[in-house]
Formats: structure tokens, C-alpha cells, sequence
């Protein structure tokens, strides 16, 4: 086993370019999840079924397929259709919507948890359907599910060296160019596997301290 | 399509299966086992099992995938067939988080059960065989049969390395036809059917089982579980 320090260096600037990007990702990647999510799960309490049943149908299409073939879909597929965006943010929308299935039952959850007593106090005091969604219900859901979707965002962490595949240079991507350019494989791989597991578990640590602050 | 190239569909198809299944059963042996050993009374048993989880599942299983690919064959001087590679790098990778899993419904069996065998003068590995994981390993199930699908999902990666699984056909298809849009249809379509299949067979497995310890099968989704579900997110043990 030979470990060459000095390619550790000269992969050090490339290091900290997929890294951003990474964290770019990953950030616009849970903004998407976040948002999306809240409202399919809003959609999914439509009381129309129409609205209901294809919602359901979708998110769980997406929920079990794998995030890799949808990025190839929107890659290849969507110039097709005459819609043209960057790879980066052809891979913040596939990622952003794969997740957003996940997140969406973790609200689901969340709304449901909140006590019913509190719907029955928004009814009697004749809050607007709108009010008792934004001052009630939301506000005590949201509370609930802030570990659960931290969760999701490191599990998002994981998923962006999929990114690659659509050319993307995040912090795999980096590695594989220097990797094929300087024949070096062990030295980049073993520095972005070490990265991986320092910042997931970072992110973990700070996802419990938030926990111990808004869930009692 | 012509007939070739559904041929072609058909082989991903298979190497897909046959990869999902080598590696569910590699991810199944290590959950059990490190799962076993997080609750040992030795600290450093302990220690050394919840290492292994924590970095197993602190890295990205595409990573893992590129690591066994190029560092492995120069580092120790192995060098793997695709399909042993691919087993390996996803089964020691899904068996971190399945080790989680065997490891929260050993706590959740009632301590007065673990009490009784040892009133009964059991052995430690007696009260594991007859009384722990009997009434462990229903509760599994339903966390088990959400791995299961991330499993499959995550097969889709070894494409990257040119095993020729579903994905890769389905890229090769690409290639021929010059169009996109169908093919990758048809592979989603295909993905979600195996994903459905294995969760009905799961279901029908937890039915089983339960029904050998006098329970019934949970009902549908339920709310604590989605907030407490953690086997497929977060190092640091149990977040939420």
C-alpha cells in the first residue's frame, strides 16, 4: 500500500472547488425538498381525491425509483422537450425532487401529530381555515419534524456525489478528474471519503443539539 | 425498440436481481452481526461495532463504490469481478444502516423477557436465539422491507463502474436509439415494479412472523415511525 502525501496537496485546491459545489447542491437540493414536500403533503390533505390519488401516485414513483436513472431522465430528457438548464441545476432539481417524497411524509407525520384538540380550539374560536394553518397547525408541525428532515438533509449529503454522472464537479467528481489525470486513485478517493463521513457526522452533532432545543 | 436491444433490458434486468439479492444478504449477515454486537457488555465490542456503523454510514455508498473499485486492487493487491465488488461495497454500506435497525428492536423488546431467561439460568446465547430475536425480528420487517428498496435503488449505482445492471443497459439503449425519453420511462417503470414486488413480499413475510408471536401487522403507515425513521439518514445514532 503506498500512500503518496503529496498527492493529498496537489488535490487539495480541487478539493475545496467540489466541496463547494457539494455544499451548493446540497443546500438549494433541501431548500426544493423543503418547500415541495410541504406541499405535496398539504395536497395530499385535499379534499378532493382527484387531487389526492395522482399526488399519491406520483411521489410514490418517485419515492421508488432510483435517484441516479430520474438525474439521467431530466439530463437527457428534458432538452428534448426544448428544455435546456445547467447540469448543476438539472441536479439540484432531480435531487431536490426525489427527497421532497421523503420529506413530504415526514410533514405528513408532523400535521398528524399535532393533537386534535388544537384543530378543535382553531374551529371554536372561528380562525379562518387559512389562519389555523399558519398560526396553529403549521407552527407546532414544523417543531415536530425539524430532526427528521435534518436526517434528510445529511442522507442528501450522501446522495450528491450522484451528481457526477450528470458532469457535475462536486467533491467525487474533482476526485475522479485528478484521479484520471494524475493516475492517482487512492490519495483523492480516500480524502473525499474521509470529508464524507467528517461533515455527515458534523451535521449529526448539530442535528442532535437542535433537537434537544425544539423537541421536549 | 427492436428485439435485440429488449434483450439487452432483459440482462440488466438480471444482473439487477442478481446483485440486490448477493448484496441483501451480505447487508442482512452484517446487520445481524454488528446489530448483535452493539448490545454486547463488553465496552470495547461495543465501541468497535458502532464504529463500523458510523463510518459505513458516513460515506456515500458511491464513494464506497469507487473506493472497492480503485483503491482496493492497489492497496492490498485484491482485485475483484464486478459483481463481488458491487455486493461488497453495497452490502458492508446498507448493513451499517441495517445494524441500526437490528440494534433499536433488540432495546425495544421488553427488558423483562431478557430477565426472565436469565432467571431461567439461559445462556447469553440462548436467550438470544429463543427469547430476543423471535420477538425482535417482526418488528424488523417493516424497516427492513424501506432498506430493501433503498438497496435496490442503490444498485443502480454500479452502472457508474460499467456493470452492465439495469441502468447501464438502459444508457447502452440510449446510445443505440439516440432518444431518451422512452428508454428511461420504461427503466423507472421497471425499477418501481421490483420495488413493489419486494415491498409486498415484506408485507407478507411481517404478516408471518407476527402472526408466530401473536400479533397483528401494523396497519398502514404510522406517525411515530416516519419520525423516528432513521434507517436510510444520519450518522450519531438515533436522530429524532
Amino acid at each position: 500500500m503506498t500512500w503518496d502525501w503529496s498527492a493529498v496537496s496537489d488535490f487539495m485546491p480541487q478539493f475545496w472547488d467540489g466541496l463547494l459545489v457539494t455544499l451548493q447542491a446540497l443546500a438549494l437540493g433541501s431548500l426544493i425538498s423543503f418547500v415541495l414536500g410541504l406541499v405535496w403533503a398539504l395536497l395530499m390533505r385535499a379534499p378532493s381525491r382527484f387531487v389526492r390519488w395522482p399526488v399519491g401516485v406520483v411521489t410514490e414513483f418517485v419515492r421508488n425509483t432510483p435517484l441516479l436513472v430520474q438525474l439521467f431522465f431530466l439530463f437527457y430528457v428534458l432538452p428534448e422537450w426544448g428544455v435546456t438548464l445547467s447540469a448543476l441545476t438539472t441536479g439540484v432539481i432531480g435531487i431536490g425532487l426525489h427527497y421532497s417524497t421523503y420529506t413530504m411524509q415526514v410533514y405528513r407525520a408532523g400535521i398528524e401529530a399535532v393533537p386534535a384538540g388544537q384543530w378543535e380550539a382553531a374551529t371554536a374560536l372561528n380562525l379562518p381555515r387559512i389562519r389555523t394553518w399558519q398560526v396553529v397547525i403549521l407552527p407546532q408541525a414544523i417543531r415536530r419534524v425539524v430532526p427528521a428532515l435534518g436526517n434528510y438533509v445529511i442522507s442528501m449529503l450522501k446522495d450528491t456525489p450522484m451528481l457526477m454522472v450528470i458532469t457535475v464537479l462536486e467533491m467525487l467528481g474533482e476526485a475522479r478528474l485528478f484521479a484520471q489525470e494524475h493516475f492517482q486513485f487512492t490519495e483523492p478517493l480516500t480524502v473525499i471519503g474521509v470529508a464524507f463521513i467528517v461533515i455527515s457526522y458534523l451535521a449529526s452533532l448539530l442535528l442532535r443539539s437542535l433537537e434537544r432545543r425544539l423537541v421536549r | 425498440m427492436t428485439s435485440g436491444l429488449w434483450e439487452l433490458v432483459l440482462k440488466g434486468v438480471w444482473t439487477t436481481v442478481q446483485l440486490l439479492v448477493f448484496s441483501s444478504l451480505l447487508a442482512a449477515a452484517v446487520s445481524f452481526v454488528v446489530g448483535v454486537l452493539r448490545t454486547h457488555r463488553l465496552w470495547i465490542v461495543r465501541f468497535l461495532a458502532g464504529f463500523y456503523t458510523e463510518v459505513f454510514r458516513g460515506t456515500s455508498a458511491l464513494v464506497m463504490i469507487f473506493w472497492v473499485f480503485f483503491v482496493l486492487p492497489p492497496a492490498f493487491g485484491w482485485q475483484l469481478v464486478p459483481m463481488w465488488a458491487g455486493t461488497l461495497a453495497l452490502g458492508l454500506t446498507y448493513g451499517a444502516y441495517g445494524s441500526e435497525i437490528v440494534r433499536g428492536a433488540l432495546k425495544a423488546v421488553d427488558p423483562a423477557q431478557q430477565e426472565g431467561g436469565i432467571a431461567l439460568s439461559f445462556t447469553p446465547w440462548q436467550r438470544l436465539r429463543l427469547i430476543l430475536l423471535p420477538q425482535a425480528v417482526p418488528e424488523m420487517i417493516p424497516p427492513f422491507s424501506n432498506l430493501l428498496v433503498e438497496l435496490l435503488k442503490g444498485t443502480a449505482l454500479v452502472s457508474v463502474m460499467g456493470m452492465g445492471d439495469l441502468a447501464f443497459s438502459g444508457n447502452l439503449v440510449r446510445l443505440a436509439l439516440q432518444e431518451s425519453a422512452g428508454i428511461y420511462t420504461y427503466l423507472l417503470l421497471i425499477y418501481f415494479v421490483i420495488a413493489f414486488a419486494l415491498t409486498r413480499l415484506m408485507r407478507g413475510l411481517e404478516k408471518k412472523l407476527k402472526a408466530g408471536v401473536g400479533k397483528a401487522p401494523r396497519p398502514g403507515l404510522d406517525t411515530d415511525a416516519e419520525l423516528k425513521r432513521a434507517q436510510t439518514t444520519g450518522v450519531g445514532g438515533r436522530v429524532a
